[in-house]
């Protein structure tokens, strides 16, 4: 286990407006699949990208139904990431920042997050041989 | 470990947030021990402007009675033993002279901002 490296992100733009959000993933992905332990501090709108309550819909500008469209849902690529890691030998530890889950309602968070606080982020970084934060333009 | 808090994106939700969230995120981790320094830069060099005043929304019959203060988070961060430091060249190219920079804050140059980065072992580009 402390063979590979730990890694720590702070990330903060929602699901869905920003560009970043898919690019945050993309490097999330890399770094699961090479087994680093990956610590992620969601800050501000990126707690709700493992909101659990999320749903999939159809699309009738494209013509297709809920199954087919296949809708993109952040809450599974955390899930996804997590199963990832784990494969690998590493691991993604996913800390959403409390109070910011309560200003927005986004409570109800798929398995394996964790509520947090800025503590969390300075011991998670402090811990780590490198961090990246992403904040929202 | 030392972190470099460097402050570009200004006004981000601070109508929302009653404050600038990397200034709040760095007092809540000063609270939990953490060494930092902060660096305002870009448009977020207005921060350092004094006596400024976001009082007064009110949307309909609402109405937001603790405006943000960002000049008291700034000057509340540096009590708590937060070096804060402004880009020199920034606030010259906004018009913004030194007497108008909130007391404590220190103007900084390209070259100390560079032995900045260098004396840090974390640099948090916000």
């Amino acid at each position: 286990m402390a063979d590979k490296p730990t890694l720590t992100f702070a990330f903060m733009d929602p699901p869905y407006e920003t560009g970043r959000t898919a690019t945050f993933f993309r490097m999330l992905d890399i770094s699961a699949r090479r087994g680093y332990h990956i610590k992620v501090f969601a800050y501000e709108g990126a707690v709700a990208l493992p909101f659990s309550l999320q749903k999939a819909h159809a699309n009738s500008v494209h013509g297709r139904d809920a199954a087919e469209e296949n809708h993109p849902l952040p809450k599974d690529w955390v899930a996804s990431l997590m199963a990832e890691a784990e494969k690998n030998g590493g691991s993604l530890n996913w800390v959403n920042c409390g109070l910011c889950v309560d200003e927005r309602g986004v409570n109800a968070a798929i398995d394996g997050v964790s509520r947090g606080s800025p503590s969390d982020f300075w011991k998670l970084a402090a811990a780590s041989e490198n961090s990246l934060v992403i904040p929202t333009r | 470990m030392k972190a470099l808090q460097i402050v570009e994106s200004a006004y981000r939700g601070t109508i929302e947030e009653q404050d600038d969230t990397i200034i709040w995120l760095s007092h809540a981790m000063k609270g939990a021990g953490a060494d930092l320094t902060v660096a305002l830069r870009g448009n977020a060099v207005n921060y350092a402007v004094k006596g400024q005043s976001a009082a007064g929304l009110a949307f309909g019959e609402w109405q937001q009675t603790q405006a943000p203060d960002i000049e008291h988070d700034l000057t509340s961060l540096m009590g708590k033993g937060v070096k804060i430091y402004v880009m020199e060249a920034d606030l010259a190219s906004r018009g913004i002279s030194r007497d108008k920079v909130v007391d404590g804050v220190d103007l900084l140059s390209f070259d100390d901002f560079v032995d900045l980065i260098e004396e840090s072992d974390r640099i948090w580009h916000w």
